[in-house]
């Protein structure tokens, strides 16, 4: 099994990596390219831990194979934050919503998504927007209230 | 995860090829969302893996002026739910898009996927089979046309052969004053499997019934239609208490077997009560469409 040449832009910087043919992008991510920020919680598509954007959109990257991210945007947890934390990081420390934190970049990729599509969302359109990610500490509250204010702020400075 | 090569052609035609050279050792992967779960737990061991992702055309989805939707084999269940053209005139399919799994998940799961990998709960599968769809097949021997209500031979299994694949679903335009639903059961909202789906398609002209079309999910090894049902509305001025003779009849359609999701006569009776609930919105849907639709 001859390896391949995944070449593709990861957090904004163009890649090119040898891996296996029968690799995820999940694995190329964590063991090739050393961006442990996506996690494997359950690898079937269920938890949300190793979510990440594919072209802008989230998915679940334990389900994709690495070279299908060719000539594709990916974006980790790593490529969040420009400079400073992203205002969903920061909203997240400030309110205490990581317990013991695995979850956490799969939620922050989704929460991203999901104000990039809809900058002020309602709790309910909140809550959905995560539903495909599993907290197992169940620390919902603070995440949803974290989401909530990082939204207020972030559409009030858009504002300003 | 098991090892394999993996292709990666850029045409309908390359795909072929390499199905004909590699028959059964080969398996096609779309969005891998049903595959990926399969090669990881070692029900499937293809040793070559054909990726999808790089033929363009199988993502398109083309509307013609009155004559229908074209939908490619690789469109995504997210494009199928945020589609404006198919939330107006296909609203049964675009809901049972919006159904599958999470948005992580919905972004990768395509319908020739959910199609081809034949489970008997596939969401999209019943507004497909209501809307009269046509699976577009093509392998060595060139291109066949095949009625969805042929498609599916059993659990995991399709007309298809080893060296074909599905590449287009041709979608008739449901006409003017034509209306559809689709609903499942399931105990979460997110990230579950039906216990039971009904897909609801309604037609009328005049105020009375000129076409019904009844598909269920997850009560017999495919999707099926309930066509008793559907015989005992056409022609009909559509009732409350014609709906709840077809939602009866429509239970005789179902063969529904007992496991963890739910016992055989829970699953007749969800038939009944979401084919109750399908058909009387696909009428108020039907009754609200515009006339030249
Ligand atoms: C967490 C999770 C939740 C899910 N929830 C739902 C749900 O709510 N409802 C639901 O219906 N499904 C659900 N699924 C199943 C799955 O997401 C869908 O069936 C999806 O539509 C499969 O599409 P895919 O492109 O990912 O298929 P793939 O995994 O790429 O392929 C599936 C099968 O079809 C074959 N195939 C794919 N494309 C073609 C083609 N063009 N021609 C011939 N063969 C082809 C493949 O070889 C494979 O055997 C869920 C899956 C996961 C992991
Ligand atoms: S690790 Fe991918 S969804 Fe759980
Ligand atoms: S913080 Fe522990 S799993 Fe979410």
């Amino acid at each position: 099994m001859a390896k391949q040449v995944l070449s593709c832009t990861i957090n904004d910087e163009p890649v090119e990596v040898l891996i296996q043919p029968y690799s995820t992008l999940l694995d190329a991510l964590r063991e090739d390219l050393g961006l442990t920020g996506p996690k494997e919680g359950c690898g079937t598509g269920d938890c949300g831990a190793c979510t990440v954007h594919l072209d802008g959109q989230p998915v679940a990257s334990c389900l994709v194979l690495a070279m299908q991210a060719r000539n594709r945007n990916v974006r980790t947890i790593e490529g969040l934050a420009k400079g400073a934390l992203h205002p969903l990081q920061d909203a997240f420390v400030r309110h205490g919503a990581p317990q013991c934190g695995f979850c956490i970049p799969g939620v922050l990729m989704a929460a991203a998504a999901l104000l990039e599509a809809n900058p002020r969302p309602t709790e309910e359109e909140i809550r959905y927007g995560i539903a495909g990610n599993l907290c197992r500490c169940t620390g919902y509250t603070k995440i949803v209230a974290a989401i909530a204010e990082a939204a207020t702020l972030t559409s009030e400075g858009a504002r300003a | 995860m098991r090892r394999f090569d993996l292709t990666l052609p850029r045409t309908v035609d390359d795909c072929v090829k390499i199905l004909s050279d590699r028959g059964d050792d080969a398996k096609l992967v779309a969005g891998g969302t049903d595959l990926l779960p399969q090669l990881k737990n070692g029900l499937l061991k293809p040793r070559y893996v054909v990726d999808l992702s790089g033929v363009e055309t199988l993502r398109a989805i083309r509307v013609a002026n009155g004559s229908g939707l074209r939908l490619g084999a690789a469109v995504t269940a997210r494009a199928i739910e945020t589609e404006p053209h198919i939330l107006s005139a296909y609203p049964a399919l675009a809901e049972s898009g919006a159904l599958v799994g999470s948005l992580q998940i919905r972004n990768l799961a395509t319908v020739g996927g959910n199609l081809c990998n034949a489970a008997p709960s596939a969401d999209m599968a019943p507004p497909l089979l209501a809307l009269d769809a046509e699976a577009v097949i093509v392998g060595p021997r060139g291109e066949r046309r095949v009625p969805l209500t042929t498609f599916f031979l059993g659990v995991r299994k399709t007309v298809l052969a080893a060296d074909e694949l599905l590449v287009e679903l041709v979608v008739p335009a449901p006409g003017p004053r034509s209306g559809g639903q689709y609903l499942r059961h399931t105990p979460r909202r997110e990230l579950d499997i039906a216990v039971v789906g009904v897909a609801s398609q309604l037609t009328l002209t005049d105020g009375v019934c000129r076409k019904a079309a009844i598909a269920l999910a997850s009560v017999a090894p495919t999707p099926v239609r309930a066509v008793a049902a559907e015989r005992a509305l056409t022609g009909q001025a559509v009732t409350p208490e014609l709906i709840e003779r077809a939602a009866e009849l429509a239970v005789d359609a179902a063969r529904p077997i007992s496991d963890q999701r739910g016992s055989a006569d829970f699953r007749r009776h969800l038939v009944k009560v979401l084919t109750r609930r399908t058909l009387t919105t696909a009428l108020e849907r039907a009754r609200a469409a515009r006339q030249e639709a």
